[in-house]
């Protein structure tokens, strides 16, 4: 560090309070130097979530690319990703971690309801920004509140509101099956439908859970029929999604049937639970899926998949993980861009509130991220599509749904 | 197996309170982080502690202590939540709770012995995290939400951070309990129920109320136990059922066959070594993709467990028991 012998005084004395240099023009706190920026992560590499451990995975290749083309501004990106195993407690301890040894600049998608649960109050105690996180919650978009705090993918409470309205306006008579898994997902997804129903919630006539282990839902969809429901609200991962769409044919139940945008894989679902199956079933997306073929020439898509052919060779390209990640980290790299040589928790935390109406690649065409100092939920647009032929078929407007 | 020689328990007494108030002198060493580390050790210990009672002194196994933490650290952060009930009045709430239910599930368990028993308490870790989640329950437990608590705050104006005080009130709770234990097994109940374990039939013939002391060590080792899950919701400040699942029944059972069955000192190498070995395997995993640069993942779990093996082949009776062979071949050499 250079500097005159009388701010030498001050800058010791900063420097011994805040552990940080400070220098002419560029701005930095903990993680950040002239080649370096530290971002820290949570996934479950192990355990039963494991199966989201594909975003991890993309994120650190991301990274690992951005930094291969100069990096951000000149320095690299350090990707610290830490395995959780989804378990509350184990994260505390390893974003402590990160963020305490490690120091970490910011922890960007924290995977898990329960594990940003765990970890928020830090956080904000600490400053420590907790960008995008990789959950379908609806609490993270709370500024007053949580200042240091962000959400990302539209919620899933939101999105069941939406359906709920959806078959309040289009079903005449409605009489709602819900098949919903026994997790802090589920639940959510069956809160929004109650809240989308409003006064009309007595039309739910029959709701049945599974277990994210069970090998089959066969007994809950002949519960579901035997009802009487004329509309089906699946709230499934996509296991479980394409057996209840096949177990319905069998038994020649043929309902408005509503699909969590979790599940809408073309290859993963629709397929496999076959196609003359699954005609005419509506969902509500916000991301294109690489296993449509309505998007394969789609410039973004084309780029997308030469990416994943190099950086993440042998991947399974039909697991919307990867899509999902690329889009997100292409966020937080535009994000940590525009903090330019000010690389200051507070300036990422206002970078990440100025996104006006930011194309992200990947999101369905026209839904974009825009964020305010107010507006913590960067994307909040989805739109309803149906399923025709061998792809979704998209129909009616964008709906921009504020979370509540 | 031996108690720990008393000279050497003094000095790492001292050790133990001394070393976290050379903070201001090293602040590197004795950072917060390694402070709030080692109060998981000493939370892991007296989980660890909880379960030897039940499985090395009394023979009885138990694949579901995970629940009787859980159902602690349940109590206490509910106290907390509703009630503001302060941090330090949970322990004893949460370990009367856990005896109730440790004694409570102790008696059907009677008549259960070996695999039987290992099956049910299995059950019993499975069920509890479901029942956390339960709708009848959600207002009193948050539901999969789980229930967000503060730290606990320093008394009295000490000048101490939140870590070094969690950490002093974690050892000197682990302190006071590892003192009772070794008074009880040290007493007439404790030798009735070590005599339980060795041989069953010739301590009933004489004279040992044997069912009442299986039911009462089932108790005991859950309210042990409990205390640890009251302990960790305030070290965490947060309990979600998911925190619970069952691998953490296997790790105390892990953190109990590798500390030494039978051993007060097996139970906190025990609950050193699982937090230890558990980050340590995550370090060595991200140490071989990243900086030896190998082209292939090894896991944190691979790791975890070919450590695991290695210690079950050299030290099969636990590392406080293979020490203790290590000094005795060294003395008589």
């Amino acid at each position: 560090m250079k500097s005159s012998r009388r701010s030498f005084v001050a800058g010791a004395s900063a420097a011994a309070l805040s552990g940080k240099a400070a220098f002419a023009q560029n701005k930095y706190e903990d993680g950040v130097s002239d080649t370096e920026i530290r971002i820290g992560n949570t996934n479950p590499y192990s355990g039963p979530a494991s199966a989201y451990a594909a975003i991890g995975k993309t994120i650190d290749a991301y990274f690992k690319s951005v930094n291969e083309a100069g990096g951000i501004n000149g320095r690299k990106v350090k990707f610290i990703s830490m395995d959780d195993g989804y378990v509350p407690s184990k994260t505390v301890e390893v974003v402590r971690e990160m963020v305490e040894s490690a120091k970490i600049f910011a922890l960007f998608q924290p995977l898990g309801t329960p594990c940003n649960n765990a970890i928020q109050k830090y956080m904000n105690t600490r400053k420590v920004p907790q960008l995008f996180v990789a959950t379908g919650a609806s609490k993270w978009g709370d500024p007053a509140n949580f200042p240091w705090t962000m959400g990302y993918q539209p919620d899933y409470h939101t999105e069941a509101v939406i359906y709920a309205r959806h078959a309040l306006a289009t079903v005449k008579d409605a009489k709602i099956g819900v098949l919903s898994q026994n997790d802090d997902y589920g639940r959510d997804y069956v809160g929004g439908l109650k809240e989308g129903l409003g006064k009309e919630v007595g039309r739910i006539v029959r709701s049945v859970t599974f277990e994210a282990t069970d090998p089959t839902v066969d007994s809950q969809i002949i519960q579901l029929k035997d009802s009487g429901a004329n509309v089906f609200m699946n709230f499934s991962g996509p296991k479980a999604a394409a057996q209840g769409i096949r177990k319905a044919a069998d038994l020649h139940w043929k309902p408005v049937h509503y699909l969590n945008n979790i599940s809408a894989s073309v290859a993963a679902v629709m397929k496999p639970a076959g196609y003359e199956n699954a005609q005419g079933i509506i969902t509500a997306a916000y991301l294109m899926d690489a296993t449509d073929a309505q998007w394969s020439d789609h410039a973004e898509m084309k780029t997308w998949s030469a990416w994943m052919d190099k950086w993440m060779p042998g991947a399974n390209k039909a697991d919307a993980n990867h899509i999902y990640a690329y889009g997100v980290s292409f966020l937080m790299t535009e994000t940590l861009k525009r903090c330019g040589s000010e690389l200051t928790r507070a300036n990422l935390m206002k970078q990440a509130a100025g996104f006006q109406k930011f194309r992200v690649p990947l999101l369905l065409p026209g839904i974009n991220v825009s964020t305010s100092p107010t507006d913590f939920y960067p994307i909040q647009a989805v739109q309803l599509e149906r399923f025709k032929g061998e792809t979704w078929d998209l129909f009616g407007d964008i709906m921009h749904a504020e979370s509540s | 197996m031996p108690a720990f020689p008393k000279k050497w328990l003094w000095v790492v007494l001292i050790l133990a309170f001394g070393v976290p108030l050379l903070q201001p002198i090293l602040p590197d060493a004795v950072s917060n982080y390694r402070l709030f580390l080692v109060s998981t050790m000493i939370i892991a210990a007296i989980a660890v502690l909880g379960l030897n009672l039940l499985t090395g002194f009394n023979g009885q196994i138990s694949l579901g202590h995970g629940a009787f933490y859980a159902v602690g650290a349940y109590t206490a952060a509910i106290l907390m939540d509703k009630l503001d009930v302060p941090y330090y009045a949970t322990l004893p709430a949460a370990a009367v709770v856990c005896f109730a239910v440790g004694y409570l599930f102790g008696l059907p368990a009677l008549k259960l012995e070996g695999h039987y028993l290992a099956l049910a308490t299995f059950a019993l870790a499975l069920a509890v995290p479901q029942i956390l989640k339960y709708k009848w329950l959600e207002d009193l437990t948050g539901g999969v939400q789980g229930i967000v608590l503060s730290k606990p705050e320093v008394p009295f104006g000490l000048p101490l951070n939140e870590d070094q005080w969690l950490y002093y009130y974690c050892l000197v709770t682990m302190i006071v309990l590892f003192w009772a234990a070794n008074n009880m097994l040290n007493s007439r109940s404790g030798r009735a129920m070590m005599a339980i374990r060795d041989h069953y039939m010739a301590a009933d013939t004489m004279g040992i109320n044997t069912a009442r002391y299986k039911t009462v060590t089932f108790g005991i080792s859950a309210a042990y136990t409990g205390i640890a899950g009251a302990l960790s919701a305030s070290a965490i400040a947060f309990v979600a059922p998911d925190s619970f699942n069952l691998f953490l029944s296997i790790k105390f059972l892990i953190g109990l066959v590798v500390g030494g069955v039978g051993s007060l000192t097996g139970s906190v190498v025990g609950g050193i070594f699982y937090v230890l070995v558990d980050n340590s395997a995550q370090a060595i995993s991200t140490f071989i993709k990243n900086d030896l640069g190998l082209q292939f993942d090894i896991s944190a779990y691979t790791i975890f467990g070919v450590l695991l093996i290695l210690l079950m082949y050299l030290m099969p009776q636990g590392i406080v028991g293979g020490v203790y062979v290590l000094v005795r071949r060294f003395r008589r050499g």
